[in-house]
């Protein structure tokens, strides 16, 4: 994702020399190096130094600029929180803030490294339109959307490097702030967004070894939240399942419960989450989902699918 | 050409500033927040007093307008909380209306106690401590990378360099050698609480610090116009510039002066009419 986000990043810079970024002390992967080599003026490393990441790049939309701030996603979004919401969204300013490695991808570093309430934060912040791409091709769709959007602030989650392509055979484009169906189904739909939505395929697999087909719908947008998608969704399946790789509390887990009741919904609902806990626990990104309780094994027994 | 405010076109500022007429206007603009300072309970008059001198220098002696009455120059007022001078000034310049500041702080208007993005005049939203000089760092390198002539002029006060943001930002600045950014450091000396100079000692020295981060400094007597004037039309222009002006919280009003209350209260009917009568009898 980050290496599709780079060079994506690069093209558009090309030919738009409104595009700079900032980063925070960051190696820059791939093609932001070669970003940094053609166009050294349009390439800031603040240091380690998050709060004038953000005000700088603040500053630098006001007069005309569009700028990228990209660092560590707790380093882009807890560090200067206050830069994010007064700087960025309070000011309705076209930033995107890119935050790598969402989630638990950083799974040796400890919590100190876990954007594992990134989503529910962002959410929550008037103004600030949060994407989490699922795969390379949806983080370059979302790159190219976030560089010419005019509409304010954006929240860019991505995971780290070498995600699969999930995307590939997906019936429909990506469009924001609508759902995206990556495979048909008919009897079970299966919500998820960022990389743990290779997790939905294996479950979606298992449903299908027994007999069940399901869906899966790629909630890549956050905010805005295309509720109408997610209500015709609650009222068309019988049966709706959410995996994602944040913390319960505001994240997409709730608000389809909120959706599921305001539609009346009457599908059976199970979300998965990442425990409203710091674990400390180090390994691979696998281990450290398993140990929220997100093992694909534990997700289907708790579905009822052996 | 003559701008018309003490600077020509070609960026180079006249080598004059009427400290006569800067006087009369300081005044004026005093009288006139204690006049707003009636129409509401809390009014931040000892920070805008304080800065009183800072900002009429810049708009009145220093930056460029357009012909539309806009200013080419930026003026970033940091500490958001002071920001009533900066509206009768842009009152004065007509980029605000009377009408604007009758409804100061009301729901029927757009002026409220912090500066606002978006209305005239305004470079950023600021209330918060510790956030302009980041943005005006980064409107700064906007403008150098796209070679205009713009320069970025940062109202700060000082208690705002007790936020680690803001050293970030100096730090920044001074990297990036950003000779088109100017910070005035409000150095009344007094933060909410106490004096800087009895609570917070390593607060000080203050050019020294700002020196090792890669600007130039020189400290001034924050209310003498003229002196601020010069420190700006003779920077190197190769780094960004720190004026630490020396400055009264208060300046003006002697019941005011220096007395912590009055960083948020409005005179009563008594206290404003011996405002008035003071400001008056002041030297113009």
């Amino acid at each position: 994702m980050r290496n599709r986000f780079a060079n994506a990043f690069y093209e558009l810079g090309k030919n738009d020399p409104r595009l700079c970024i900032v980063v925070a002390d960051i190696s820059p992967a791939g093609s932001i190096a070669k970003f940094r080599t053609d166009f050294p003026a349009r390439f800031i490393n603040t240091g380690v130094a998050e709060q004038v990441m953000i005000g700088m790049a603040a500053g630098m939309a006001q007069r005309g600029l569009r700028p990228f701030a990209y660092t560590i996603a707790t380093f882009a979004l807890y560090r200067p929180f206050e830069m994010v919401r007064d700087d960025l969204c309070y000011q309705n300013l076209p930033v995107t803030v890119v935050g790598i490695g969402g989630g638990v991808t950083y799974s040796t570093l400890g919590a100190t490294h876990h954007a594992q309430e990134d989503i529910s934060i962002a959410s929550s912040i008037p103004g600030l339109t949060v994407i989490a791409p699922c795969d390379p091709a949806e983080t370059e769709a979302a790159t190219r959307w976030c560089a010419v959007q005019e509409q304010g602030p954006v929240y860019l989650r991505l995971g780290k490097a070498g995600e699969p392509d999930l995307s590939k055979e997906a019936p429909e484009p990506w469009a924001f702030g609508k759902l995206r169906l990556l495979r048909s189904g008919r009897d079970v739909c299966i919500l998820s967004y960022g990389p743990i939505m290779k997790k939905a395929f294996e479950v979606a697999d298992r449903f299908a070894a027994l007999g069940q087909s399901a869906a899966i719908v790629s909630v890549h947008t956050l905010k805005p939240l295309d509720r109408a998608g997610l209500g015709a969704i609650l009222k068309q399946f019988p049966r709706v399942v959410v995996i994602e790789e944040c913390a319960p509390n505001g994240s997409l887990a709730g608000r389809v419960k909120e959706l599921a009741w305001e539609v009346q919904a009457t599908c059976r609902l199970d979300a998965f989450t990442l425990r409203d806990a710091f674990i400390h626990c180090y390994g691979s990104h696998e281990d450290l989902l398993a140990a929220h309780g997100l093992a694909t094994q534990e997700i289907c027994a708790k579905l009822g699918l052996g | 050409m003559d701008a018309g405010n003490g600077r020509t076109r070609s960026g180079a500022l006249r080598n004059s500033f009427d400290p006569v007429a800067a006087r009369r206007r300081c005044q004026a603009y005093r009288r006139r927040i204690l006049e707003i300072s009636q129409q509401v309970s809390a009014l931040h008059v000892a920070p805008a007093f304080s800065c009183t001198e800072i900002t009429d220098v810049l708009f009145n002696g220093v930056m460029r307008r357009r012909s539309d009455g806009s200013f080419d120059d930026v003026f970033l007022m940091s500490k958001g909380h002071g920001c009533v001078i900066q509206y009768v000034i842009l009152e004065q310049f007509g980029l605000l209306s009377k009408r604007d500041l009758d409804l100061y702080c009301t729901p029927d208007g757009r002026l409220g106690a912090h500066p606002d993005f978006g209305t005239p005049g305004i470079a950023a939203s600021t209330g918060s401590l510790g956030h302009g000089l980041g943005i005006a760092a980064g409107q700064a390198y906007a403008e150098k990378l796209k070679a205009s002539d713009v320069t970025v002029y940062c109202v700060l006060s000082d208690g705002e360099f007790q936020e680690g943001s803001t050293w970030e930002a100096m730090m920044m600045a001074g990297n990036l050698q950003l000779g088109n950014l100017v910070g005035l450091m409000d150095n009344n000396d007094f933060s909410g609480l106490e004096r800087m100079s009895e609570g917070h000692r390593a607060f000080y020295p203050l050019v020294a610090k700002a020196q090792a981060f890669g600007w130039d400094a020189v400290e001034v007597d924050g209310h003498d116009g003229q002196a601020i004037f010069h420190a700006i039309a003779e920077r190197g222009g190769r780094r960004p510039l720190l004026i630490v002006c020396k400055t009264v919280k208060g300046k003006g009003v002697s019941y005011m002066e220096n007395a912590p209350i009055w960083h948020y209260r409005s005179p009563n009917a008594q206290e404003y009419r011996q405002g008035l009568e003071e400001i008056d009898g002041s030297e113009g």
